[in-house]
């Protein structure tokens, strides 16, 4: 893990090597609802990150093994591209990969009323087309936009990002040269109107007090991101004035479920 | 009773709506005395409920509701049908014949083959099994003409229109016949492809503008427009000064 | 959620319409859907381009990594394709490895290119014999709108096109790497046209409807002189002699216009 330049990540007024200040986050895009085949899509840059998220379902189940009789099963799968890194990756799954997929379903999971579809499969995909640290982070970003995007109840958005420690400071938002020369790394996902801690992960070493100092630093740049992605979601409906009053007519709604 | 959304804002899942005293109504769940959207869409309330309409939803089935079926496989006792739900449909031999299934001699596929559209009604449904149909009710049955559309099913209502006042609009300013599943399914058939075309660009305007108001004006406006260009064109020898 | 196979009512007006000459989406026979061509969006690979079809979205990367050649071709760099039909694409596709359309598909697009020798492979030696640059051509399909031949066939060019190799020098066996970069040594710019059979009508650039409503596929890659270079019939039905020699004037005819759009004079 330790550099074999001289080069520092983090000069000594506290700017980082891609210029950014300890607390401050890349620059976010996001899109959704972008590839026509899924029931519901969205897309991340984050820095160099590069990351599609598509949701099928919910949808009959294969293999029927699988099923759950009282809910829904998340299958996630989480996955490179070969051109994604600086080294040709093969494209067969690693076990990066599959503990990443694993992770990413079980921060997801806590957000989804599951139980509204017994017997069905919500199948989720990421794609990481290019990387650059946190993808996993990202990945969750999109993942809930793209769980949106499909329609899919949720219990609220959850958004994720990392925090961690870099030469002795504690930083937001890792990339990939932080990520592998600094000295701790923690993903985080986060649903903020619950509260709730969805993913929780950490690579390095922290005191008890620098700990509680990073979990606040993610929890705020979780923040950060939640609000985009609402941002995101809402921005598809300019409305809210427009549609004020008048029409009483119209704004008939059938009382269902 | 104090509500945080204003009546018709965009709301996402987890926004907070309300606090205690009400009843939360579709697309909002309730917890520690708060509630919260569901899904993204548009908050409303009235003086007991808050709800949200769902700007995007997939079709849930409901017992007695009238769907457009697309016929996946022919099974030993009846036909798998895809109704764009989360779960695959069934409909059964005997709710297709009026008369007794006679397993020898009665040929499934010839009344239903796979890729076969058809219009059919939900008679069960719940959380333990998949939904039955039945084709025997008047109106119901193979559907064997027409175009078929797709449109998220939580715009249907606004297709239909209050009392059926939008859909029949579309009926008669395009002499089409339209039939619409709950599903989001519609199949429009006309005496030409153009009368067809012209429902067709009529649905999908009410799709994109869900949310807008005067909808029914602007629908009603747009058809008879386009309507009305066509016999100038054809009457090309009658100079006709319509309109 | 539910099945993209289109309703046998829907199938049967596709069939109808094309057997007048018509498509449903209003197209020629011959017309290509919209295209658009995006170069460069991967900056960690050293080559990469998105094509968009219609709806039919696919995008390549390109990475050169150093290795060893082919034994029967020591004096040239290596060229591999490979094709992921992500499931993302399609609710038809599935996690796993590469099935038989996956394989097929990387397959063609590296006919293509091959045969074409669009890539020259011999100013990709280093030592000769012993070790050469290959030139990994990953086609990931991210929507699945019909005619993913031509779509990865396209990405793939624009790509290769897009690449930039980095300058380097050998000392004592060991390449070592230089400041700078120079494009990939290209002198070929093959583009595949694919055909579907639907009655006894050839259309091109079929999208996803159509292709399930038709009995045969053909493919040809056109390179810039207009010589055919690759072909693949796919699908169960057949097509005639004369049907193939139409097909490949009309072939030689659209690559040319592709081509304009990702080889800028």
């Amino acid at each position: 893990m330790s550099q074999k330049k001289t080069e520092k990540l983090i000069d000594e007024n506290d700017v980082r090597i891609d210029g950014r200040k300890l607390d401050e986050m890349r620059p976010v895009k996001i899109e959704v609802g972008i590839l026509s085949n899924a029931d519901g899509s969205a897309y991340i840059e984050q820095g160099k990150n590069r990351i599609l998220a598509a949701v099928y379902g919910p949808r009959e189940i294969h293999p029927k093994h699988q099923a759950l009789p009282d809910r829904a099963a998340l299958r996630c799968r989480y996955h490179m591209a070969p051109f994604s890194v600086q080294e040709r990756k093969s494209p067969a799954p690693s076990r990066r990969e599959m503990e990443l997929s694993k992770v990413i379903r079980e921060a997801l999971e806590p957000s989804i009323f599951t139980e509204y579809y017994p017997r069905t499969a919500i199948d989720l995909f990421i794609e990481v087309l290019q990387a650059d640290g946190g993808t996993r982070c990202a990945g969750i970003t999109v993942a809930a936009l793209a769980l949106a995007d499909a329609g899919i109840p949720m219990r609220d958005l959850v958004s994720s990002c990392a925090a961690g420690k870099v030469e002795g400071r504690l930083v937001l938002d890792l990339n990939d040269f932080e990520d592998k020369g600094g000295e701790a790394d923690m993903p985080i996902a986060y649903m903020p109107n619950l509260n709730a801690i969805t993913l929780l992960q950490m690579d390095g070493m922290l005191t008890g007090e620098e700990f509680e100092q990073v979990l606040n630093m993610g929890l705020e740049g979780c923040k950060q991101i939640s609000q985009l992605q609402k941002e995101t979601l809402k921005s598809k409906y300019v409305v809210a004035k427009e549609a004020e009053t008048e029409g009483e007519e119209e704004t008939e709604t059938e009382a269902e479920k | 009773m104090p509500i945080f959304c204003e009546r018709r804002q965009v709301v996402t899942p987890g926004d907070l709506l309300a606090e205690n005293d009400y009843i939360n109504g579709e697309n909002t769940y309730r917890e520690n005395g708060k509630i919260y959207a569901t899904r993204v869409g548009l908050c409303d309330h009235d003086d007991k409920r808050i709800y949200v309409v769902a700007l995007k939803a997939f079709y849930v089935p409901m017992v007695g509701d009238t769907i457009l079926g697309k016929v996946l496989e022919v099974t030993l006792g009846g036909w798998l049908v895809d109704i764009r739900a989360p779960y695959l449909a069934m409909l059964r031999a005997s709710d297709a014949l009026e008369r007794p299934v006679r397993p020898q001699k009665d040929d499934l596929p010839s009344l239903f083959d796979v890729g076969d559209m058809m219009i059919a009604k939900i008679v069960a449904y719940d959380r333990t099994r998949d939904p039955l149909l039945t084709v025997l009710e008047r109106g119901l049955g193979k559907i064997t003409r027409g175009q078929i559309i797709e449109i998220t099913p939580t715009k249907i209502p606004r297709v239909i229109g209050k009392k059926g006042s939008m859909i029949t609009t579309i009926k008669d300013l395009t002499g089409c016949q339209i039939m619409i599943g709950q599903n989001g399914r519609i199949v429009i058939s006309g005496k030409s492809p153009e009368d067809e075309q012209l429902a067709i660009m009529a649905i999908r305007k009410i799709e994109e503008e869900a949310h807008k108001t005067g909808l029914t004006d602007r629908i009603t406006e747009l058809l008879k427009k386009e309507k009305g260009e066509k016999p100038k064109k054809e009457e090309v020898e009658n100079v006709s000064k319509e309109n | 959620m539910s099945s993209i196979m289109a309703a046998k009512v829907r199938q049967k007006r596709i069939a109808q319409l094309i057997a007048r000459g018509k498509r449903l989406d209003g197209r020629e026979p011959n017309d290509c859907r919209e295209v658009q061509i995006e170069s460069g969006l991967i900056e960690r690979a050293e080559g990469s381009a998105r094509v968009r079809l219609g709806r039919t979205e696919v995008m390549v990367g390109v990475k050169i990594e150093a290795g060893e050649p082919f034994p029967d071709t020591p004096n040239e760099g290596v060229l591999t394709v490979n094709a992921e039909l992500v499931p993302l694409a399609s609710p038809t596709f599935e996690p796993g490895p590469p099935d038989e359309n996956s394989i097929e598909l990387a397959r063609v697009v590296d006919r293509g290119i091959r045969e074409s020798k669009a890539i020259v492979t011999e100013d990709l030696v280093v030592e000769p014999g012993k070790k050469v640059f290959i030139v990994f051509v990953d086609v990931y399909v991210l929507n699945h709108d019909g005619n993913l031949i031509d779509a990865s066939a396209l990405a793939a060019l624009a790509a290769l096109m897009n690449t930039k190799m980095f300058n380097y020098e050998v000392k004592e066996g060991e390449i070592k790497i230089k400041p700078g970069y120079k494009p990939l040594p290209m002198r070929n710019y093959p583009i595949a046209i694919t055909f579907a059979k639907i009655g006894d009508k050839l259309i091109v650039d079929p999208w996803l409807e159509e292709e399930q409503v038709m009995d045969a596929r053909l493919t040809m890659a056109v390179e810039k002189d207009g010589k055919i270079c690759a072909m693949q019939k796919g699908g169960y039905g057949y097509f005639t002699a004369q049907q193939i020699f139409e097909a490949s004037k009309i072939a030689q005819q659209k690559a040319e216009e592709l081509r304009k759009l990702v080889v800028k004079e």
